[in-house]
C-alpha cells in the first residue's frame, strides 16, 4: 500500500459529541478540528470535563461522533472499523492496575492481540512476547508472572508492550504516567520517547500535566469545557500562551527551582518575553 | 484557644519501626523513623510508593497498630500520649486533636449521609454537649470560611453531588473545625485537577495559619511541597535519608535519592526529558541532616 507520508495520519474535522438523557443534553466536545502529523507526539491537555477522554473514545471508536468526521490515513473512520483499522490505533490507559486482567499471566495478556489479529506465525508468537517484554525494559521471564505481584511502573510497561504487539501506527496514551511516582514517570516517559523514535509511532498523549507536555510533546492542544482553546507547537505555547486558561494551567505546575518559579510567574502574568521577540 | 509554644514539638517520632507478618516471618517496612513537628510548623514527608510515608501517617493517627499481624516499636509522642501504643487514648484524639485529609475527598466522605450529619459528628467528637442548631451554625460558618458559595446547600448535599474541589474544601473545613493541634494531609488533591490541587494547598496553608495548626504533608512530588512546607523529610525504603529546611533541601540537595527526585520533575523551561539512569542507583547512604534541623533538645510532651 502506498501512502503519502507527509499527509496527516489523523484528522479531526469539526468533530462534535453531545450526550443526551431525559431531555438534557451536554456538548462534551464541540467543533474540534486538529491534524495529527505522522510521527509527532501531540498532547491533549485539559482538566476534568474538558472533553479529552471523549476525544480519545471517539478516536478509538468506542463512541460515535454526533457531528463532524475523523479521517485516519485519509480515510473516514466511523464506529464500525476494519480489523486493520482497529489494530492500527491502540490505547494505553492511566491505571495499570485495572488495565491488565489479574487472572491472566503477563505473557497471555501480551499474546492475546497477536492471536486476535493473527500476527506472525503461531510457533513464533511466544518469542514475540519475549521480544516485546525486552523492548519495554522487562525480562522474558516476566511472561510467566501475574500482574498482581508487579509494581505500577512494571505494569504500565506491560500495558505498553501489549499495545505494541498490534504493531500500531497511532498510540492513544490516556494519562499514562499520572498514577506513577515521579521517578517511575520519568523512566516511562523515556521509554515512550525511545519507542516513538524506533518504531516511528504517532502519539495522541492525553494529560493534565503541562510539565510532562513540555518534556515529551511536539505540539499541544488545550481543551476547556469541550472546546479547543489553543493549539500549536509546545515551544510557542510555553513562551507565549494566548489564552488565560493556558496561563492558569501553566501557573499550577509544581516546580523545584527559583528560576522555574520565576518563569512560571511570568508566564502566568503574561509578562514573559516570548522567544525570538527580543 | 490553645497556647502555642513555637519551640515545643507537637509531634515527636522516635525510632519508629513497623513490621507486618507473624512470629515466623515478618517484613519490616519502617526501619527506625525519627522526626518532629513544632507548633504551627508545616513539615513535608516526601517519598515514593512503598517508601513508608503513608504508614507513618497512619501510625501517627493510631489507625494501624491495633490491626492483626502488625508489630510496632518506638514512640510517637503527641498531646501527652504515646500514639505508637494505639488504643483508646489516640482514638479519642482523632478528629479533634489530630485530623487527617486524604487524596480523594469524594471517597473519604460517607456517600450515604449528607454533609450536615457528617459535619455534626465531627463537631460533637470535640464537644459532646453541642446542640444540633449550634453545630449547624458552626458548620455553615466553617464552610463559608473555605469559600463554599452556598454553605446551606452544601450541608444538604451528598458528597457525590459536589465536585472534587468542593469536597476537598469540605474536608479541610471539617478537619480544622475543632482546631486540631496537628493536621495530617496524605497527598491532598492528587486525585484532582492541577489547578484544584494548587488551590487546595493554598487554602490549607491559609487555614492552618489561621488556626495555628501544625501540618504533616505527605507527597511523592517535591514540586508540590516546595511552596507549602517549612521543613522536609525525604523517606526512602522505610528510612529518612535527608532532612532540612525547604530552602536547604531545594538549594543544596545532598543525598543522591533527593537529587534524583528533584531531577525527575520535568522542567517548564524546556530541555526535554529528565536525564535519569534506567535503573535506580544504590541510594543507601547515611542520613543527611542539614544544619539547624537536628532533633529538638527538649524532651517530648
Amino acid at each position: 500500500m502506498t501512502r503519502d507520508m507527509s499527509a496527516p495520519i489523523l484528522e479531526l474535522d469539526r468533530l462534535g459529541k453531545t450526550f443526551s438523557a431525559d431531555g438534557h443534553s451536554v456538548a462534551a466536545l464541540s467543533d474540534v478540528s486538529i491534524a495529527f502529523e505522522r510521527g509527532e507526539c501531540h498532547a491533549i491537555v485539559g482538566e476534568s470535563g474538558s472533553g479529552k477522554t471523549t476525544l480519545a473514545n471517539l478516536v478509538l471508536g468506542l463512541l460515535g461522533a454526533t457531528s463532524g468526521e475523523i479521517r485516519f490515513n485519509g480515510k473516514p473512520l466511523g464506529r464500525s472499523r476494519t480489523r486493520d483499522q482497529k489494530r492500527a490505533i491502540q490505547l494505553v490507559q492511566q491505571n495499570p492496575l485495572s488495565a491488565l486482567n489479574p487472572r491472566r499471566s503477563v505473557g497471555a495478556s501480551i499474546r492475546l492481540p497477536l492471536d486476535v489479529h493473527n500476527l506472525g506465525k503461531k510457533s513464533e508468537r511466544n518469542a514475540s512476547v519475549a521480544a516485546l517484554l525486552e523492548e519495554v525494559g522487562l525480562e522474558a521471564a516476566h511472561a510467566r508472572r501475574s500482574p498482581r505481584g508487579l509494581s505500577g511502573g512494571q505494569r504500565q510497561r506491560i500495558a505498553i508492550a501489549r499495545a505494541l504487539a498490534c504493531e500500531p501506527e497511532l498510540l492513544v496514551l490516556d494519562e499514562p504516567t499520572s498514577a506513577l511516582d515521579v521517578l517511575v514517570q520519568a523512566r516511562v516517559l523515556q521509554l515512550l520517547q525511545r519507542l516513538r523514535q524506533e518504531r516511528g509511532l504517532t502519539y495522541l498523549f492525553i494529560t493534565h500535566d503541562l510539565a510532562v507536555v513540555r518534556a515529551i510533546a511536539d505540539r499541544v492542544s488545550v481543551f476547556q469545557k469541550g472546546r479547543l482553546v489553543e493549539t500549536g507547537p509546545v515551544e510557542a505555547i510555553f513562551s507565549d500562551p494566548k489564552s488565560a486558561y493556558t496561563r492558569e494551567l501553566i501557573g499550577a505546575i509544581p516546580v523545584v527551582t527559583e528560576a522555574e518559579a520565576a518563569l512560571r510567574a511570568e508566564i502566568r502574568a503574561g509578562t514573559n518575553v516570548p522567544a525570538g521577540a527580543e | 484557644m490553645m497556647e502555642i509554644n513555637p519551640q515545643k514539638p507537637v509531634l515527636t517520632v522516635r525510632d519508629l519501626r513497623l513490621a507486618f507478618g507473624d512470629r515466623h516471618h515478618a517484613t519490616e517496612v519502617l526501619h527506625g523513623i525519627s522526626m518532629h513537628i513544632r507548633a504551627g510548623e508545616k513539615v513535608a514527608l516526601v517519598g515514593e510508593s512503598g517508601s513508608g510515608k503513608s504508614v507513618t501517617a497512619r501510625l501517627a493517627m493510631g489507625l494501624l497498630q491495633d490491626q492483626k499481624r502488625t508489630h510496632v516499636s518506638g514512640s510517637i509522642w503527641f498531646d501527652g500520649i504515646d500514639a505508637a501504643k494505639g488504643g483508646k487514648e489516640i482514638a479519642r484524639r482523632r478528629g479533634n486533636r489530630v485530623a487527617m485529609i486524604f487524596q480523594d475527598p469524594t471517597s473519604a466522605l460517607n456517600p450515604t449521609f449528607k454533609i450536615r450529619g457528617q459535619f455534626r459528628d465531627v463537631l460533637r467528637s470535640g464537644d459532646r454537649s453541642i446542640a444540633k442548631a449550634e453545630a449547624d451554625r458552626r458548620a455553615e460558618a466553617a464552610l463559608a470560611e473555605v469559600s463554599i458559595p452556598d454553605p446551606k446547600r452544601a450541608l444538604d448535599s451528598y458528597a457525590f453531588q459536589l465536585s472534587g474541589g468542593m469536597n476537598q474544601r469540605v474536608m479541610i473545613a471539617m478537619a480544622l473545625a475543632n482546631r486540631p493541634q496537628l493536621l495530617i494531609a496524605d497527598e491532598p488533591g492528587t486525585a484532582l485537577d492541577v489547578t484544584v490541587q494548587a488551590q487546595t494547598l493554598k487554602l490549607m496553608h491559609e487555614m492552618t495559619e489561621r488556626t495555628g495548626t501544625s501540618v504533616l504533608l505527605i507527597s511523592h512530588n517535591l514540586g508540590v511541597v516546595r511552596e507549602f512546607a517549612d521543613r522536609v523529610y525525604v523517606i526512602y525504603r522505610g528510612r529518612i535519608v535527608e532532612h532540612g529546611t525547604t530552602a536547604q533541601l531545594f538549594n543544596d540537595p545532598r543525598h543522591p535519592y533527593t537529587r534524583a527526585l528533584l531531577a525527575a520533575i520535568p522542567k517548564i523551561s524546556g530541555g526535554g526529558l529528565p536525564d535519569l539512569p534506567e535503573r535506580s542507583p544504590d541510594f543507601e547512604n547515611p542520613l543527611i541532616t542539614h544544619e539547624g534541623c537536628g532533633e529538638p533538645t527538649e524532651a517530648f510532651a
